[in-house]
């Protein structure tokens, strides 16, 4: 194991111990612990945008989808219990006990009366299971990531071009998910992920659970992303990012090397989504814009391409700064003749930053550390 | 109402006379607060006073210059001027009353016999307007009148459209509508389809009246064609889940229902049986059998009739429905290409700047929808300066390609020229602009949308008929997307820039040894479509809203117009352009009632499309190719 | 308005303000009062007038004495548009910042995102923007309207007044627009109106292309029945719709458009020359002539330094649920979130547009429904104006909601079946 993964993994469970201590005494608020967990998830997707990006080369603006996705699919799981849970308590009071397809109206009463219909569409037919559901975080965006892949890359769809294609791809599917006709509440999205049916714990606790759980998956999603490229497969993927064609006239298959990691790293971000979204509470599809994966290339960048602490420093860093800035307490900067106010100048200054390391610092923050 | 009203009126007895103002100040309540469903007896009064000044009254009132001073008299405004309804000037502050549109309907309905004789040409368009507007039968003494006294086109094509409703003479109202031949005016299907209008019944014998025609059963299907005989009191409702749920409630017993326990009831088909169970022992009463149900549909006819009783006239109407539909068919298939036309210009023009940067430099820039968005706001600061939309329009056009034009030589000197061997880079750094450029103009402008004005010439539509117009605005995109295509072609194939545009493309080391500074070439061509995006800019903003997020509504669909048509050919991007145009129009046109799917399907086909043209509808060959 | 009841009135507010300056400075432990509204990202321009309102109507109570004799202290924070940041920083006011009350949330989204939070701590919350019911929830106030408090007297409007028989519904595709079309669906076919005569059309936020929905709407007319636009289109988007309307040459004696979402605040991005005779339907219109009104927009115009920002329905909500809060706590003598929650109903605090609003057990409000005309300069002219309609959480005009009733008082239940007379849940259903 390389000297840098084994120092990641220890500064990680350092830092897990100090958040759980810290919050078992209560020195920091539940919110503060959430945000942390989800910041853990971010990380996790950037980890897995510089595996397909800062590894194999393939630029994607479209894997924030995969990311929303997998929450998406736990997501759905979570409303179906927590609603079903309800609406069998509040049926108990009948004179009659209740059949099935009562429980099933009453359900889909609640789900869908926001958007005028009680009906449950079709995709929601595994949502009552717990590990049917899990499965489908795995499937849908791998299914979905390996199907756009296999068409683009067969079809030597690369470079810019690619780009397009996936930022067209996250856009066509955020716009059809606005839709109420969509089935999973449109622009409404689903809502209170937080309560996790069957638990009566507070969320005091729950967030913590997410948060140990959050840091488990980065672990392991590093721990993997590292023995991936470690091995001759990411010295294949590297060669592959540098010269394509050159690797292809070896015999390599490079369609197949860049389908698998495409596919993988889809895969690794809905992991990464299903353990954000219960913590965030909330989901819709504003959340898949194309805005949010370029976003997610923005903080490989500054962290450092090619590195995968890089894209956790970058991810971590720029996400809680984002927070830090716009949520109105960083100080505003009193010019005299105006006054430099963060909400309003925050994303200039993250453009700036950007448009910089791109042009004077390829390797980001991480490279600092070389 | 305004039956009884307007024959009170051309009946009109002098005996009745009453000071106009002494009718309003009757009725003051509705007068003060008037409503359409009451306001009627209150005009008929007005209009039946005999006041000479009761049409001036009624004119004033629907203007909204009659008015009430504080003491209660009603008085009409003239600007600042108040005068009595005589028309003697008084002094004094007056409220203004305000009937709503509906009530100054019904007024100007009542007015359109003293306005049809007027001299005014104005008031008599005024009065065609009103007619147009609520045609009734009592119009048509008053339009015979007036036609008697002076011929007048628009008249008589009124006179025949309401003939052909209201006229009780048959005969009258089939030569009315054979009158028009194949006309296939809004106004003229607006008369014939009411006539069609039809009600559904359910009868035991055979259904009377006139007759559209008679429905199958299986049309309507069992439950639906039921549904009607019930509503028709025709036979009794059938049992619904939610009564035969309320018998069990009702006949619960020792936790039983009819010997079942309760708990067991957690299946309909258990409830179902439960139910039989009780009609078994004559608790309930029996629900209707299949049997009886279809032996209740086999004796009824179910059929629409005609609210019109005369077949001759529905007949009539039909045949010159069925006569214009073909018509009205194409016109309306024309009016969807013109629809698409007109969106495949707008994308074409909000491309043309990408066809130079992307298409022939291969720059990916995504602050290509921000250069189009200065544009859009260029025009509106200089329409806060310049207040004559026509000459501030003059003034925007050039003024947005030169700032848009110095913002892209700024942007390709200080970022894109140390980025032209990493594509990939260039995507981002530029992307990083775009958001910089979007937070400034928030900044700058607010996140509120600005307005920015067409002059009063581009603000109209250009009308071919009641189905086919496109607004003027449209028209001017239009034009202005093949000035520009022209302009490129002109550019790339006939000066000296666009031969040393394409020689630093293909070869940018044997082109500086032939004198060309590849520097400044790139510098130019990269501010050229910057210029044409601003312009685009401009254009765009006429029609829809100006707010910082404009570009971002145009920068995915730009790329795609590109790529699709093909990367370095400016024809392809016109095919680009006109096949998403019309693409999204027809999926809309396919589903009318949700424009975001259109959307959705287009990007989606746009993905499988490049699967098999991965090189876009226009690909070149050789060497133009680059790669 | 009669005179009567502009002397009534008036004296009723001088006699208010004789009261309010009897008070004396406030001191003691500052009352913590949370703004959730955003600040930044496609929402500001709207929310940023509802933190600015709260902001005046603080400063307008510690002027007049505090609540319970102590200072109020507004906690501002930035939600930044992004829904899931409303139900975190909700969070924080209420187990960080320890508020009392929060004022905020503009969007359904954000609303049902805040949801969770503020039944799981128990804070309460006024939401002051017009919305589309079928929820209830006992920790928050909607001090906007509700679809029977402006979409369905505004149908009835168009039906009675302007002899509208075919409706084109058309609306910004997300849940306030599906939700009102669809109750508005069911009532226009209780009131007769064929499926046939309902055309209903949804389009994304920002959408400008609208010649061919234009050009479907006008050919509506085609089978001679009057055809009326009810629009729920939101925000920018309306620049749009309006510009072609305005091409097509449409006025509003042949197709009147009757508008949900636009006020003043919208109009002001647009040349309105066009648009004149268009309707609108609010609560609330600046141009309302009344001594209050008046009062309440000279005070705006002082507060923000600018004599030409406009007020809006949302504004006089906030004003509303903000007034009903203090009155509420000085009736309980705490700011205990249940003590404040039962004073609360049966409150009275008088409309910018005259007559009283009550607080209902149901956690709405009664209001006078108004319908205005767009005028030249950018302003409404209030053709009509109802007596106070009483909100309903739960619509009587959808078969599933028609059984359900919200009764905080008397039967502590937001979703209560009236046939089966149980209480289907006591949370809501976000």
């Amino acid at each position: 194991m390389r000297r840098s993964t084994v120092i990641f993994i220890a500064a990680l469970a350092v830092f897990v111990a100090v958040i759980t201590v810290m919050a078992g005494a209560g020195m920091i608020s539940t919110s503060f612990v959430k945000t942390l967990g989800m910041t853990l998830c971010l990380c996790l997707a950037a980890v897995a945008m510089d595996l397909v990006w800062g590894y194999a080369g393939i630029l994607s603006l479209g894997h924030m989808a995969f990311f929303a996705l997998g929450g998406y699919m736990i997501g759905m799981w979570l409303m179906y219990a927590r609603t079903e849970a309800i609406v069998i308590e509040a049926l108990s009071g009948q004179p009659l006990p209740a059949t099935p397809e009562e429980i099933r109206q009453g359900i889909g009463n609640q789900i869908f009366g926001v958007i005028g219909t009680s009906d449950i569409p079709w995709v929601w037919g595994f949502a009552h299971s717990l590990p049917l559901q899990l499965l489908l975080v795995v499937l849908v965006p791998g299914v979905l990531a390996g199907l756009f892949a296999w068409l683009a890359f067969r079809s030597r769809v690369t470079g810019v071009y690619l780009s397009i294609l996936t930022q067209a791809g996250t856009l066509a599917l955020a716009l059809h998910l606005f839709q109420n006709d969509s089935g999973l509440r449109g622009n409404n999205g689903l809502s209170g992920l937080q309560n996790l049916p069957g638990v009566s714990a507070s969320q005091d606790a729950t967030s913590l659970w997410l948060f140990w759980a959050s840091a488990l998956a980065l672990a392991a999603g590093y721990l993997l992303a590292a023995w991936v490229v470690g091995g001759k497969f990411g010295s294949v993927i590297r060669a592959i990012r540098d010269d394509e064609q050159r690797v292809r006239f070896l015999g390599y298959p490079v369609e197949g090397f860049k389908l698998f990691v495409f596919t993988l790293t889809a895969v690794i971000a809905a992991i990464a989504g299903a353990l954000y979204y219960p913590q965030a509470g909330i989901i819709n599809p504003a959340e898949m814009m194309p805005i949010a994966s370029i976003y997610l290339a923005v903080w490989v960048a500054i962290g450092g391409r090619g590195r995968l602490y890089g894209a956790v420093i970058g991810a971590a860093v720029v996400s809680l700064l984002s927070s830090w800035f716009t949520g109105g307490r960083a100080p505003s900067i009193p010019l005299g003749f105006y006054t430099i106010d963060w909400v309003d100048w925050w994303q200039v200054l993250l453009g700036l930053v950007f448009v910089l390391v791109t042009l004077l610092a390829p390797r980001g923050i991480g490279g600092l550390f070389k | 109402m305004m039956r009884f009203l307007l024959l009170a009126l051309v009946l009109a007895l002098p005996a009745h006379a009453q000071d106009a103002a002494a009718v309003l100040d009757t009725y003051r309540d509705q007068v003060e607060r008037p409503s359409r469903t009451t306001i009627a007896p209150v005009i008929e009064a007005l209009a039946t006073s005999g006041d000479p000044a009761a049409a001036t009254v009624l004119a004033a009132w629907a203007d909204r210059r009659l008015a009430v001073m504080d003491d209660g008299t009603f008085v009409i405004m003239d600007g600042d001027a108040l005068s009595d309804l005589a028309g003697q000037p008084v002094e004094g502050e007056a409220q203004p009353l305000r009937p709503n549109a509906g009530v100054r309907g019904l007024i100007a309905s009542a007015l359109v016999p003293f306005q049809l004789t007027d001299p005014d040409p104005a008031a008599r368009g005024a009065a065609r307007d009103a007619i147009a507007r609520n045609p009734a039968p009592e119009h048509l003494p008053a339009i015979r009148g007036a036609l008697a006294r002076a011929a007048d086109p628009s008249l008589s094509r009124l006179e025949r459209l309401l003939t052909l409703r209201f006229d009780p003479d048959p005969a009258a109202r089939v030569a009315a509508i054979e009158s028009f031949g194949a006309d296939q005016s809004m106004d003229l299907r607006a008369a014939l389809n009411p006539l069609l209008a039809t009600t559904r019944v359910a009868t035991l014998g055979p259904p009377e009246g006139n007759v559209a025609r008679e429905i199958p059963v299986s049309e309507l299907g069992r439950e639906g064609a039921y549904d009607l005989l019930v509503s028709a009191g025709l036979a009794p409702a059938r049992l619904t889940r939610d009564a035969a749920q309320a018998a069990l409630v009702a006949n619960i017993a020792d936790g039983q229902v009819a010997g079942i326990a309760v708990a067991s009831l957690n299946t309909q088909a258990a409830r179902d049986d439960a139910y039989s169970a009780l009609e078994a022992a004559g608790t309930v009463p029996p629900a209707a059998t299949e049997d009886e149900v279809d032996a209740a549909l086999d004796s009824a006819t179910f059929a629409d009739v005609y609210a019109e009783p005369n077949a001759d006239v529905t007949d009539a109407a039909r045949a010159a429905l069925n006569g214009i539909a073909t018509r009205v068919g194409a016109m309306q298939a024309a009016d969807l290409a013109l629809d698409a036309l007109s969106l495949a210009s707008i994308y074409f023009l909000a491309a043309i700047g990408l066809a130079i940067t992307f298409g022939v430099m291969r720059v990916i820039n995504m602050a290509h929808g921000e250069f189009i968005m200065m544009g859009a706001y260029t025009g509106y600061a200089v329409q806060q300066v310049v207040p004559d939309y026509t000459l501030s329009l003059v003034v925007a056009l050039p003024l947005a390609f030169l700032v848009t034009f110095a913002a892209g030589v700024a942007l390709e000197r200080l970022v894109i020229r140390h980025l032209y061997k990493r594509p990939l880079e260039t995507l981002l750094a530029t992307f990083g602009v775009s958001i910089m450029l979007q937070q400034l103009a928030k900044n700058i402008f607010g996140t509120q949308a600005r307005p920015l004005t067409a002059p009063d010439w581009l603000s109209g539509s250009l009308v071919i008929n009641d189905l086919v117009q496109v607004s003027m605005i449209r028209v001017a995109i239009f034009v202005l997307a093949l000035l520009f295509l022209g302009l490129y072609l002109f550019i790339m194939r006939r000066t000296r820039l666009g031969l040393e545009v394409r020689a630093v493309q293909q070869n940018p080391t044997m082109a500086a040894s032939m004198g060309i500074s590849p520097g400044r070439i790139n510098m130019l061509a990269f501010g050229l479509g910057s210029g044409i995006a601003g312009i685009a800019g401009v254009a765009i903003g006429l029609f829809a809203q100006v707010t910082s997020e404009l570009g971002q509504q145009y920068i995915v669909q730009s790329f795609m117009t590109v790529v699709v048509g093909g990367v370095g050919s400016i024809f392809g991007t016109l095919a680009g352009a006109a096949l998403i145009g019309f693409l999204q129009k027809g999926i809309e046109w396919l589903n009318p009632s949700n424009t975001l799917a259109a959307q959705t399907y287009m990007i989606l086909f746009i993905i499988i499309f490049i699967q098999f043209r991965p090189r876009g509808i226009i690909a070149l060959k050789g060497r133009a190719a680059g790669d | 308005m009669t005179m009567f009841r502009k002397v009534v009135i008036g004296a009723g507010l001088a006699l208010s303000m004789g009261a309010a300056q009897a008070q004396t400075a406030p001191e003691g432990e500052p009352i913590k009062i949370g703004v959730l509204h955003s600040l930044s990202g496609t929402m500001a321009i709207s929310e940023t007038t509802l933190k600015d309102t709260v902001l005046m109507l603080v400063d307008r109570q510690n002027k007049a004495g505090g609540v319970l004799g102590r200072p109020l202290e507004a906690v501002v924070v930035d939600p930044a548009s992004d829904w899931p940041l409303f139900a975190e920083k909700a969070r924080e006011l209420l187990t960080v910042s320890d508020v009392d009350v929060i004022f905020g949330a503009w969007t359904s989204v954000s609303r049902k995102s805040v949801l969770p939070v503020l039944e799981e701590l128990n804070g309460l919350m006024f939401y002051p923007v017009q919305y589309e019911g079928e929820e209830s929830s006992k920790n928050v106030f909607y001090t906007g309207a509700a679809p029977n408090q402006q979409a369905i007297p505004a149908v009835d409007y168009m039906m009675e007044e302007l002899g509208v028989e075919k409706f084109a519904l058309l609306g910004t595709d997300y849940v306030y627009p599906r939700t009102t079309n669809n109750i508005l669906a069911s009532y226009l076919g209780d009131k007769g109106v064929a499926e046939g005569d309902i055309f209903v059309n949804y389009t994304p936020f920002g959408q400008s292309d609208w010649s061919k929905i234009v050009a479907d709407v006008v050919a509506l007319g085609a089978d001679g029945k009057q055809v009326g636009v009810i629009s729920t289109i939101n925000g920018d988007a309306n620049i749009g719709f309006y510009k072609e309307l305005a091409a097509a040459g449409v006025s509003a004696e042949d197709l009147p458009v009757i508008a949900f979402s636009v006020g003043e605040e919208e109009l002001s991005g647009l040349d309105t020359a066009h648009l004149v005779g268009h309707l609108a339907a609010w609560n609330y219109f600046e141009s309302a002539d009344t001594p209050e009104n008046t009062a309440f927009i000279e005070e705006w115009h002082a507060f923000t330094g600018d004599a030409n920002r406009v007020t809006n329905d949302p504004m006089e909500a906030t004003m509303i649920g903000f007034t009903m809060w203090t009155q509420a706590v000085e009736k309980a003598g705490t700011t205990d979130v249940d003590a404040v929650r039962e004073a609360m109903y049966g409150q009275e605090v008088p409309n910018l547009t005259g007559g009283t609003a009550t607080m209902l057990p149901n956690h709405h409000l009664t209001k006078p429904v108004l319908i205005g005309e767009i005028r030249a300069d950018g302003q409404f002219d209030i053709i009509s104006q109802t007596e106070p309609v009483p909100g309903d959480a739960w619509t009587d005009f959808l078969p599933d909601s028609a059984v359900l009733e919200s009764d905080w008082a008397e039967l502590d239940c937001g979703m209560y079946n009236i046939q089966t007379k149980t209480c289907i849940q006591q949370k809501s259903n976000y």
